[in-house]
């Protein structure tokens, strides 16, 4: 019945207002069963009493009433539902936000960023259908043909027993239509979501097609395709709405049966007339909550799908575990070494991979003010031992040590404050481009802004955007092209002014000119500096002091650039692979 | 309401079918008025104790009635469903035949990924247009009247009065909760957004949040953002749970007012006490079509602003039309030049809204280019310099330059676009892969290709070894967008796709934009041989393996500073020879 432990232990939180909202659903369906009974009095005694107007006022009243309670209460009851869902929604968000931070992006690196967004969006919006629409209307099907049948029996038992012999009959065909949505969510949603991604794939590779001047007969491909999906889908739907078909049938020949035999009852006099009304106006009622979960069904099963994704992101382990905290002892200026250090990517959730270590025995020194060059293919490693220095993980095996302290008895904070990371692709958040470069110091004044974008030859082009440091970026913003997007990471790293700085230089191809620019940026950066650097150019490795060259998780050579080139090894080769011919 | 009705007629929704549907809709809630009209009246004269034999019809009504309704419903639901897939299938056609000459030149605005995905959504909110939007309004349409029609026998009074009620419960009360909860719209549009990118920039930024010790702020950031949304949909849902609230008074404070309008016509002997039975709850059933109203009108203002989003696409202007008159492309002819380029100039249109700046810079500012038949020529120079400009234009994606530009000696405004680009073999920066077979891409660029040419193709691209090692070869399945690939696959499969038209002029535009360097060399050493003998113009930023060309023209900011062969421009000494110095040096992996 689509009742899953977690999201019902999440709408636990909310309890008060899921109460309020079934009191108030009982309450209201009490009201129309009040209503009802005054419609049933009036009826009976205009009809078969002769009263006039005046003799129903009381009645009349009552009815008046009994229809704004109603409201009242089913008003109440979806606020407070509507409420609950809306609670519980902030708070999943804010949880999952929470988690993120902590899981760190090497745990993070394995669910795609674009699955994480949708869970974020798609998948708290199917909660809320959950708790607003399934949960509660699980408790109305419990409890209001309950009072209905009820209130029947005590008036007219044989009705009453009528109710009771269908009511079974309905929740087995509940099941089978839900088996029926089900194996349509598998199925026909699937090919649905397939033939819109055909859609979107012709859309997107539109000027493609026109290159090869195939573009136009594809309107009729799309027509085709989609006429294909409507034909079978229409032959499932043919099955698959039989059930509801008979959900239907049951409660409307339910109702027709009680008419008839109440009315049989009525003829031979063994029955009053205003009991008679009043059953055959609550009769629909009784079935009321049963189809409205029925149509809810949906809710219910797209709920506990995207709760698997949910709370398979909230069980995310922790990424770094720090006892105590040792970063008053730390040097301004530590000598950071990795010992034997190993790393094991966790395996993907539900994945059948054996963990292959990413790094194993990784042994490097980067003494104050040196700057060493990690080299290798891509896959080696290199970014794993650059974001363990950056403390988003802790090694699996071995230990990374700064002076002689275990960077595990450091606070991440504590640490990363005294990193500069320039990656290669920096994220470019919603605020304005200043905001953007200040990400490394909050506070920084203008002044200090616009010096580190200028050291960073980013002024050149921020100065020509329309509102020059003003203008928002980022999501909803303007776009920056990725070599612009660079030049900011760059002025964020002048900006942080940190003594160690870990960079990951660009792979992707520059023009040269804009190159020679980045790279005059980044040396200047470099100067002074403690630098592990990702790199990915000969003139880089050149003016490191050592390089250490990486393959399969493992340093393989080890030097500086004269020493590995004489050695004849692994380096040797990779220069000459990516050496472009004079 | 004015895109709305215009794309309902442009899309021509079968009306037999949407008539039969509305029919249906209408069957299913007239059964339900009949069930508890035949089971009131069989109920009421009961209770006057006549013979069975006047029960008769009223039974035969009720099982009727009772067994109709289910199958009214089922069969509404087929049709609807039915008629919502006719609807996206039309409306995907319509929308794509409009996009069509659009692309790319009016597509390539800012944020166009954006624009795309969000008219891709657009469409899917319009196929529910039927079942969400128009039909309830519909049915409750026939059911008031239907419904009234028979009340009418009751007299005006209470005919009016039935009628009176539906109107407020169908419009009055729909009407009243849009306009309460219309700022809510634009309030929870800004907040979702805001939230939005508050959990793009935590997902996608926090690597740099860790780094900078800001990704507490983050999640506050994202936490405020929630709350907000939270404050507005907790209002905005105290409105929306008006609706059922509402449209349930409204037909019990109706069924009030009919008990008041009939008592009296009872007492007055007008018509008896059994009718006064029946017509209350035919009332009261009656109902059931306004219930969906109050949601309909939210979606039809949410279709509206959809149909409004397309058209604001498919009504812009394309950027190129054919001539009245176009001529057959002759295709190559020796001594004439395949394409020739004489002191051409261009400037893109201004964006709309950016009308108010000055006159836009000249992308292309005279640029003079010969290629002879069997030639090759490199355009080189510095991203922005003009030299993909060229390309678009030659294959007439854009309009409006000054000079001549003629393909095959003859000004390439004279053919048809389709014919001129049949004779193209063209790999852009970033090819698209559609989700599909290798073989489907390949066939994309010529149908009727044989596997022996297809075979050539991809030894001509060096990917005839990938293809052989596949499990199923040319069949094999290469995911969405080629995602099954490497990027020097996907690139070396655009390149055989091009080779395999057997063009009459290459046209490769920085086919190595997006490798990685051992990547893009690797691919260069096959394009030596590919070129070889072949007409070809190729535009690049990096100036690798460029002795395998004829001629090689420098273009800096829209003009051409420098011509000649690899070794006269490094000779030269100029923006040739510092570009190449610049990129000189080893890139590793």
């Amino acid at each position: 019945m689509y009742l899953d432990r977690r999201l019902v232990e999440v709408a636990r939180t909310e309890r008060a207002p899921l109460i309020v909202s079934m009191t108030a659903s009982v309450a209201a369906a009490a009201a129309t069963v009040g209503g009802a009974a005054c419609l049933a009095a009036i009826v009976a005694q205009v009809f078969l009493g002769g009263h006039g107007l005046d003799e129903v006022r009381a009645p009349l009243i009552l009815l008046g009433v009994a229809a704004l309670s109603r409201a009242v209460f089913t008003w109440l009851a979806n606020v407070a539902a509507g409420g609950a869902a809306i609670s519980v929604k902030a708070d999943l968000r804010r949880r999952l936000a929470l988690r993120l931070t902590t899981a760190g992006p090497l745990v993070l690196g394995r669910e795609r960023t674009g699955e994480l967004s949708a869970a974020m969006a798609e998948g708290i919006e199917a909660v809320d259908a959950y708790i607003r629409d399934y949960l509660p209307q699980i408790g109305r099907t419990a409890a209001i043909p309950a009072l209905v049948a009820v209130f029947i029996a005590l008036r007219d038992p044989i009705s009453g027993l009528v109710l009771l012999l269908t009511a079974p009959v309905i929740p087995v065909f509940m099941v089978l239509i839900g088996r029926a949505a089900e194996s349509m969510g598998r199925r026909r949603w699937g090919a649905l979501s397939r033939m819109s991604a055909r859609f979107l794939d012709a859309v997107q590779g539109l000027t493609t097609l026109k290159i090869f001047g195939r573009s136009r007969e594809q309107a009729a491909a799309i027509a085709r395709l989609t006429e294909r999906f409507r034909a079978t889908t229409m032959e499932v739907l043919r099955v698959a709405f039989l059930s509801s078909l008979v959900l239907e049938m049951v409660a409307t020949i339910s109702t027709a049966v009680i008419a008839v035999e109440v009315g049989l009852r009525l003829l031979y006099g063994r029955m009053a007339f205003e009991p008679a009304f009043l059953i055959l106006l609550l009769a629909p009622e009784f079935y009321l909550p049963f189809r409205r979960l029925g149509a809810n069904f949906h809710a219910g099963m797209e709920g506990v799908a995207a709760a698997d994704r949910l709370f398979g992101l909230l069980r995310m382990p922790v990424a770094v575990a720090t006892s105590g905290d040792r970063s008053r002892e730390l040097e301004p200026v530590p000598h950071v070494r990795f010992e034997g250090v190993s790393y094991t990517y966790a395996p993907a959730a539900g994945g059948e991979e054996q963990a292959t270590p990413a790094l194993s025995g990784i042994t490097l020194d980067l003494p104050p003010g040196q700057q060493l060059a990690l080299v290798g293919p891509s896959g080696a490693g290199k970014s794993t031992i650059a974001r363990l220095l950056l403390r988003f993980a802790d090694p699996t095996g071995g230990r990374i040590t700064a002076g002689a302290i275990d960077l595990r008895e450091v606070p991440p904070d504590a640490w990363r404050a005294r990193l500069a990371w320039v990656p290669q692709r920096p994220h470019l958040f919603a605020a304005t481009v200043a905001d953007n470069i200040r990400l490394t110091r909050r506070d920084a004044p203008m002044e200090a802004v616009r010096r580190a974008a200028r050291a960073a030859h980013a002024a050149e082009f921020i100065e020509g955007l329309p509102l020059g440091y003003g203008t928002p970026i980022g999501e909803g913003g303007l776009g920056l092209s990725g070599g612009q997007a660079q030049r900011l990471a760059l002025a964020r790293a002048f900006l942080k002014d940190a003594p160690i700085l870990v960079l990951d230089e660009v792979t992707s191809q520059l023009d040269p000119e804009l190159e020679a620019r980045l790279m005059r940026a980044t040396t200047r950066l470099m100067e002074g500096r403690t630098v592990l650097i990702i790199a990915h150019r000969l003139a880089t490795v050149r003016r490191a002091d050592r390089i250490a060259v990486l393959r399969e998780g493992r340093v393989v050579e080890h030097g500086t650039h004269r020493e590995l080139l004489d050695l004849g090894g692994e380096y040797a080769r990779l220069l000459a692979a990516g050496e472009a011919a004079p | 309401m004015s895109a709305l009705r215009r794309l309902v007629a442009l899309i021509r929704i079968p009306r037999g079918r949407l008539a039969l549907a509305v029919l249906m809709g209408s069957g299913t809630v007239g059964a339900g008025i009949g069930l508890m009209g035949a089971s009131a009246f069989l109920i009421a004269s009961a209770a006057l104790h006549p013979s069975i034999a006047e029960l008769q019809v009223a039974i035969v009504g009720v099982r009727f009635f009772g067994i109709s309704r289910g199958l009214f419903r089922y069969v509404e639901r087929l049709i609807s469903h039915d008629l919502t897939f006719r609807i996206l299938a039309r409306l995907r056609v319509w929308f794509y035949a409009g996009l069509e000459p659009l692309a790319p030149a009016r597509l390539t605005l800012a944020r166009s990924g954006d624009l795309l995905s969000r008219a891709i959504s657009d469409v899917e909110t319009l196929q529910t247009l039927f079942v969400r939007a128009l039909g309830p309004p519909l049915v409750a349409l026939a059911v008031t009247v239907g419904a009234g029609a028979f009340l009418l026998r009751y007299g005006a009074s209470v005919a009016a009065v039935f009628v009176a009620s539906m109107l407020v419960g169908g419009i009055v009360v729909p009407l009243l909760l849009r306009r309460f909860s219309r700022g809510f719209g634009t309030e929870g549009r800004l907040a979702a957004a805001l939230l939005h990118a508050a959990s793009v920039d935590l997902v996608q930024g926090i690597e740099d949040l860790l780094a900078s010790g800001r990704q507490e702020e983050a999640v506050a950031r994202l936490s405020g953002a929630a709350r907000r949304m939270a404050a507005i949909e907790r209002r905005a849902s105290r409105v929306r749970a008006l609706d059922e609230a509402l449209t349930g008074l409204v037909a019990q404070l109706a069924v009030l007012a009919l008990l008041i309008t009939a008592i009296p016509l009872v007492h007055g002997g007008r018509f008896d006490g059994v009718s006064l039975t029946v017509l209350s709850l035919v009332a009261l059933a009656a109902f059931e079509a306004i219930q969906p109203l109050p949601a309909a009108a939210e979606q039809l203002e949410d279709q509206q602003e959809a149909a409004h989003r397309l058209f604001e696409i498919v009504d812009r202007p394309p950027a190129v039309a054919d001539p009245a008159e176009p001529i057959p492309v002759p295709g190559p002819r020796p001594g004439v030049p395949v394409l020739l380029a004489r002191n051409l100039r261009f400037a893109y249109p201004p964006e709309d809204g950016a009308a108010a700046r000055a006159v836009p810079a000249p992308v292309l500012d005279g640029i003079s280019l010969e290629i002879p038949p069997g030639a090759r020529l490199a355009l080189v120079g510095p991203s922005g310099a003009g030299k993909s400009t060229l390309i678009a234009l030659l294959l007439r994606f854009w309009e409006g330059w000054e000079g001549d530009l003629e393909l095959f000696g003859h000004d390439i405004r004279r053919y048809r676009a389709e014919a001129l680009r049949r004779f193209l073999g063209v790999v852009p920066q970033t090819t698209h892969l559609f989700a599909g077979t290798l073989r489907e891409n390949l066939l994309l660029s010529r149908p009727d290709a044989t596997e022996a040419e297809i075979w050539d193709a991809l030894r001509a691209a060096r990917l005839d070894r990938t293809v052989r090692e596949l499990p199923s070869g040319l069949d094999s399945w290469i995911g969405e967008r080629g995602a099954s690939l490497s990027g020097g696959q996907r690139q070396r499969l655009a390149i055989a796709r091009a080779i395999l038209r057997d063009p009459a002029l290459l046209v490769l535009d920085e086919p190595t934009a997006n490798l990685d360097p051992g990547t893009e060399d690797e691919l260069l050493a096959s394009l030596e041989t590919l070129v070889t003998g072949r007409t070809t113009l190729m535009v690049t930023h990096r100036l690798v393996r460029m002795e395998s060309f004829d001629e090689i023209a420098v273009m800096e900011t829209g003009r051409i500073v420098e011509r000649g062969c690899h070794l006269q421009l490094l000779e030269a000494g100029g923006l040739y020879r510092r570009l190449w110095e610049l990129q000189h040096g080893a890139v590793l992996p």
